[in-house]
């Protein structure tokens, strides 16, 4: 692919300069290191540029999202991980000034063109949120929720399967499945994000997006959703924000890099982590900043 | 100075400040208590005495030649016949020795003229009774009720008095006879208005504003919580609904008797709808609810965590789907909460009613939306306005139950915020 080749040019002379705290220096006309392309993609993102108002927080960032696999999505706070993230099935939609510019392919289509239906996006994009956030309704109903309002089924029987399997693959069935009927809001933080994914696999996504899924769970908990996200990989497109390392490099196949609004790097994981291109992201994982 | 040692060089001064402040918060909460005591107390030692009312027990002969002479039994004539006359019959027969016109006429004035309504109810229902003699409770006139409550001084002379010697001299012989007493007033309960305090009733007003509310419920809550999920959840930000939100917040501070002024020139002139009914009432205390509705409902949704709602956007729920399925039903109760309180305020309200002509004198119950009534509040008015003891006592009354009505209001809305508190 030629376009490969132009993205991969390192970082040459730099023209213009946007300086930081730890006195790190980016180009403003930057170019990700490592093939931001992948064979099988499910979406793909085509020089985004996003903007919250007048302040950009996502500078032409490319990058695809490939079927099968996990992509971890790395950098220090404010570098627009969630940001990007919350473009891949139009979040960001809801957040007043913000202003997306390029394209998000999705089987070919721009999700941000007017046939797309954010609905139908958002069922076949899923979203794992950083805060566990069930509904302050029954467990069952949490989980019922998206295949209910799709019409995905049409008896009782059939939403009881859904749900049964959903729980079972989020790893929280055999704890919940005696009090289905009681409040999803009375479950453990670790729990509830478990829910909270049980909910979102329960519409079938293609796609499943998580914003630092494990920031507020003890280690077991992150354990567990650790080895769900490997098990979920075999059926979904998994695009993972986090802020641990060794989690990005236990559970991904892929890691892109960002900083303040640019993607650096991007590659199979286990070079990013042992075999840094680039500078920052050396040091980013090497922990001298970040 | 290590600061440790600053801070505990402190702490006494901070602890004393905040004693302080709570003596301030406990003294305005006791200064605030005590008007409220001092103000149900009048009211409560001023108006409790109206749910009793004198009633005397008389044996009435339902003498067939007063009532029916033809003996046609017809509706019409039960209806038309000199009920007071029975009435005035059985209170003679006490007073034997008054044959002259002017003491018959003061042995009369005992009773009231309503108990010639209460024998026509009682004949209407069972024609059987005529022809018989049966000892019934007649209600007695206001003057009487007031001797009888101890609002009438007998040491004054008798020309500063409401009552002459010899009325108050009939009266102790029918208490030494123990057939004059007083008994619970459901008469106040059951009644309209009447020019007679003892036949006054607040049924009428109480029907008024039932129907009255009943109209602004169903119009404003609907409205007002449309508008507010509108304004909240789907409006584009920009100048206009940005002055529209100005115009509601104002709107909640006009004075109420610019509404009143409104309705009538255009509910009624404009459209014609008749006046002092409880359906131009219902508009336009809808119309002084509404921005009150609408405040609460918006800020009850802007309470709802937006995680909440971006949860259901991430399965794929429509915005409104979002709205209705999550948003909504956790902002319920604030909605109904505000609701709650802006009917209260509208019960409560008299100004614009005036305006509209609620004030008019109405005697009969309002059987419906269109039918002339009157309301609570301004009942409270008009009796006020009148001179006789006897209304001075039910305006209290009166206001006690209004001030019922108002207390279980804001109780079910501090239930309801309860609840949502214990919900989130
Ligand atoms: N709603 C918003 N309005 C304005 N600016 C925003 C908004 N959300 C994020 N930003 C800005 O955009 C930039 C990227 O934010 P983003 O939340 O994507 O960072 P992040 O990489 O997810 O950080 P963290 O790791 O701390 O979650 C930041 O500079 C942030 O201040
Ligand atoms: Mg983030």
């Amino acid at each position: 692919m030629d376009a490969t080749e132009t993205l991969t040019i390192p970082l040459t002379d730099q023209l213009s300069e946007v300086d930081f705290a730890a006195g790190q220096k980016i180009a403003a006309d930057h170019a990700t290191v490592g093939d931001v392309t992948c064979k099988n993609p499910s979406m793909r993102v085509k020089e985004v540029d996003v903007f919250y108002g007048e302040k950009q927080a996502i500078f032409n960032v490319s990058l695809d999202i490939g079927s099968n696999e996990v992509l971890a999505m790395i950098g220090p706070s404010g570098c627009g991980k969630t940001t990007l993230l919350r473009c891949l099935n139009r979040m960001n939609d809801t957040i007043e000034g913000c202003r997306v510019t390029g394209q998000v392919e999705m089987d070919g289509q721009n999700i941000y063109s007017r046939k797309m239906d954010p609905v139908l996006l958002r069922a076949r994009v899923g979203m794992v949120f950083q805060k566990p956030n069930p509904f302050p309704k029954s467990i069952f109903d949490n989980v019922a929720y998206g295949p209910r309002i799709h019409g995905l089924v049409s008896h009782r029987d059939e939403l009881e399967e859904i749900v049964h399997t959903s729980l079972s693959r989020a790893g929280l069935l055999d704890e919940v499945k005696d009090r289905l009927d009681q409040p999803g809001t009375g479950l453990s933080g670790g729990q509830q994000q478990r829910l909270c994914i049980a909910r979102a696999i329960a519409v079938s996504p293609e796609v499943i997006l998580m914003d630092e899924p494990c920031s507020a769970l003890d280690p077991i908990a992150t354990a567990k959703i650790e080895e769900l996200i490997d098990e979920l990989r075999y059926k979904f497109s998994i695009a993972i924000v986090t802020h641990s390392m060794q989690q990005a490099a236990r559970v991904s196949q892929r890691t892109a890099y960002f900083h303040l609004g640019y993607l650096v790097e991007v590659g199979p994981t286990k070079d990013i982590f042992t075999m840094p291109k680039h500078q920052l992201t050396e040091e980013y994982i090497t922990g001298r900043f970040g | 100075m290590t600061p440790t040692e600053r801070i505990r060089q402190g702490l006494a001064r901070r602890q004393r400040a905040e004693k302080r402040f709570r003596v301030y918060g406990i003294v305005a909460i006791l200064l605030g208590m005590s008007f409220l005591l001092l103000l149900f107390g009048s009211i409560i030692a001023n108006g409790y005495k109206a749910f009793g009312q004198t009633y005397i027990e008389l044996p009435v002969y339902f003498d067939p030649a007063v009532i029916d002479p033809q003996g046609t039994r017809s509706e019409d004539a039960l209806f038309r016949a000199n009920y007071w006359a029975l009435a005035k019959n059985a209170l003679y027969q006490q007073f034997p020795e008054a044959t002259e016109r002017r003491q018959r006429r003061e042995v009369a004035s005992i009773l009231s003229e309503g108990s010639a309504l209460d024998l026509r109810a009682m004949v209407q229902e069972n024609p059987e009774l005529i022809g018989t003699t049966r000892d019934i409770w007649l209600i007695a006139d206001d003057d009487i009720d007031m001797l009888m409550k101890d609002y009438i001084d007998r040491t004054l002379p008798e020309s500063e008095r409401r009552l002459n010697d010899r009325v108050i001299a009939y009266v102790d012989r029918l208490i030494e006879a123990g057939i004059i007493e007083r008994r619970f007033n459901t008469n106040f309960f059951t009644a309209g208005d009447s020019r007679e305090p003892e036949q006054a009733g607040i049924f009428g007003a109480l029907s008024g504003s039932f129907f009255m509310l009943l109209v602004t419920l169903l119009l404003s809550f609907p409205i007002g919580v449309g508008a507010a999920v509108y304004l909240e959840e789907f409006a584009p930000r920009n100048r206009f609904i940005d002055l529209i939100e100005i115009n509601i917040n104002n709107l909640a501070a006009v004075p109420s008797i610019i509404f009143g002024l409104l309705g009538l020139a255009i509910f009624i002139n404009l459209f014609g709808l008749p006046r002092s009914t409880a359906v131009v009432g219902g508009l336009v205390l809808t119309l002084m609810t509404l921005p009150t509705i609408i405040i609460t409902s918006r800020a009850s949704i802007q309470s709802v965590p937006p995680s909440i709602k971006e949860a259901a956007l991430g399965v794929g729920a429509s915005r409104m789907q979002a709205v209705f399925h999550h948003v909504l039903p956790i902002a319920m109760p604030g909605m109904l909460t505000g609701t709650i309180i802006g009917m209260a305020q509208a019960l409560g309200e008299s100004a614009p009613l005036l305006m509209i002509g609620m004030v008019a004198f109405i005697v009969e119950p309002p059987q419906g939306f269109t039918d002339p009534a009157t309301a609570l509040p301004v009942q409270i008015f008009l009796w006020s306005d009148s001179p006789e003891r006897a209304f001075t006592e039910r305006t209290s009354a009166a206001i006690m139950v209004l001030l019922a009505f108002l207390i279980a209001m804001n109780a079910t809305a501090v239930y309801l915020r309860k609840k949502i508190a214990k919900k989130l």
